[in-house]
């Protein structure tokens, strides 16, 4: 069966969506990335979508889901690469994407999900921190 | 165009893709005109199991644009203002199917009766 691929870089999971997807692929992906997610203990998700020339309301939920599903799973999404037309025709359509983060290209895709991740971590240690003072 | 299968959605875009080009329509216009297609043939494929497209070049006056038609023998829609309002849905889906691709066209019109089917037409002007 097809199968979008799924590299492991460090911390995080990239994807890159090169073909336009039909559904069985779309959830395929997302219960690969859950998997993965759980499996490798990634804290982030980079999903490039810059070869997609539609996003409709399922791919729209689908990219959704895998941001709630990971965050659930301590990982963090972020969509990099949207096409201007995509943009538009996703917010007329009523689609808000709900769930993820985005950036504008890969490299700033990578340097938000480094900084959420810092920030979670520097927070944790915080709370760390203060119950050791108060002990 | 027959749609039967999840496989058969990603070569149906890529038809309507061909004549969009074909007519010069810019890209934010295909995309829409795209999406809205997808929307639509998903919705007879969940519902209907499939159904038949027709894909057609239209002109008026100077202007031309792209008429889709998605007929199914489906089971038919019971309150049609109902189904275009946001977030309705019977399936398990956003609800954003039929509305979403009525804004994202020029021209919209849905005729369905219960237990014969669903046709719904739309129209995208390539200056529109």
């Amino acid at each position: 069966m097809d199968r979008i691929p799924i590299l492991r870089m460090g911390k995080f999971l990239l994807v890159t969506i090169q073909i336009d997807l039909y559904d069985r692929l779309a959830t395929n992906l997302e219960t690969d990335l859950v998997y993965m997610v759980n499996k490798t203990g990634a804290r982030g998700v980079l999903i490039d979508i810059s070869a997609l020339s539609i996003v409709d309301s399922f791919m729209g939920r689908i990219l959704g889901n895998i941001g709630s599903m990971a965050r659930i799973m301590d990982a963090e999404t972020v969509v990099v690469g949207m096409q201007p037309a995509v943009a538009i025709t996703l917010v007329e359509l009523g689609l808000e994407l709900k769930g993820v983060h985005t950036a504008l290209n890969v490299e700033k895709g990578m340097e938000l999900l480094q900084k959420k991740i810092n920030g979670l971590d520097d927070e944790e240690d915080e709370i760390a921190a203060n119950e050791d003072s108060t002990d | 165009m027959k749609i039967e299968k999840e496989q058969d959605v990603v070569p149906f875009r890529n038809r309507v893709k061909e004549y969009a080009v074909r007519i010069g329509m810019s890209v934010v216009n295909q995309t829409k005109l795209i999406t809205a297609a997808s929307e639509l043939v998903r919705n007879m494929l969940k519902y209907a199991n499939g159904g038949n497209t027709i894909i057609e070049v239209i002109s008026e006056g100077r202007n031309s644009g792209i008429r889709l038609i998605f007929q199914d023998k489906g089971p038919g829609i019971k309150d049609i203002d109902l189904a275009m309002k946001d977030g309705f849905s019977t399936g398990k889906s956003l609800g954003l199917g039929l509305p979403g691709a009525k804004r994202l066209v020029n021209e919209f019109e849905i005729k369905s009766s219960v237990g014969e089917g669903t046709t719904v037409s739309i129209i995208k002007w390539k200056n529109g």
